[in-house]
């Protein structure tokens, strides 16, 4: 009679395999919603061992920028999906554009986010900064803003071009928001 | 619900190999478990591990990287520091938690 001593059951972290993962994450929007998608993923990611970049563009720059990256804003119009707390219903279209609602809709947005202990946008980057992340600047975006590093987040390494962007992440995983 | 064999004791895992019973832990076992994925433990991983078992206690759930830096005082570099690669994950297991649920 032999006896059968299964092998343990141990959770494959792999650390010697997925090392070549690597995921690229472009940051276009400047709205507080359209903020939120690449921060989470990139702290997932680098959650799980993936190398990580943040490429922050056009009106994604808000986001690193240190004059604005506090106040990001949400606003309802154009954007039907907007869930309204009492009965979960829209907010209609020809009320969206009325003074205020930009306030009021940043502030619920701000409410729920924070509801969940999920960050605000600076203390995010810092987490993902933290966890290894590397952020960067788009060349075009800040010479149109006309701004420079010292008007950029610490955590920014640099400002890349285009070209810098597409050679850093050869074999990437690619993600535009 | 699977079950395996660790420094001598039958301990119930789910499918991953996390351990599903709260109190079929212990720190000798947490010891094994450390080895078996090549976490070498100091005091500091301890602490963390100590405020993980008894957040779980209080909250129910496994404390994610942002809990353990806001609530626990481990700064999310010294998680990565101390369990590289998939801190989150590594810490749950070591401490014999579920994988931690939230986002952050």
């Amino acid at each position: 009679m032999t006896t059968d001593v299964a092998a343990a059951i141990v959770p494959k972290f792999d650390d010697d395999t997925e090392t070549d993962r690597k995921l690229a994450i472009i940051c276009s929007k400047g709205n507080l919603d359209m903020a939120y998608p690449g921060l989470i993923l990139a702290n997932a990611a680098l959650g799980e061992g993936v190398e990580v970049h943040l490429f922050f563009t056009f009106w994604g720059f808000d986001m690193i920028l240190k004059s604005r990256m506090n106040h990001l804003k949400f606003s309802p119009v154009g954007n039907t999906a907007m869930h309204l707390p009492v009965t979960d219903s829209r907010v209609a279209a020809a009320l969206a554009p009325m003074p205020g609602m930009t306030a009021v809709a940043t502030k619920m947005m701000m409410k729920q986010i924070a509801d969940l202990g999920v960050p605000e946008v600076p203390d995010f980057l810092e987490q993902i900064s933290a966890s290894g992340g590397h952020l960067w600047a788009c060349r075009m975006s800040a010479d149109m803003m006309k701004v420079d590093e010292t008007d950029l987040y610490e955590g920014v390494e640099a400002i890349i071009n285009a070209s810098d962007f597409i050679e850093m992440t050869a074999g990437a995983q690619l993600l535009f928001i | 619900m699977p079950v395996t064999t660790l420094n001598g004791h039958d301990v119930h895992v789910d499918d991953e190999g996390f351990l599903t019973e709260y109190d079929e832990w212990s720190e000798d076992l947490g010891n094994v478990l450390a080895a078996n994925i090549g976490v070498e433990m100091t005091e500091r991983h301890w602490e963390i591990i100590r405020f993980l078992r008894s957040d779980f206690k209080e909250q129910g759930e496994t404390a994610t990287t942002r809990r353990v830096q806001t609530v626990g005082g481990f700064p999310t570099k010294e998680q990565f520091e101390l369990f590289p690669k998939k801190p989150a994950k590594k810490m749950a297991y070591i401490a014999g938690l579920p994988k931690p649920h939230g986002c952050v």
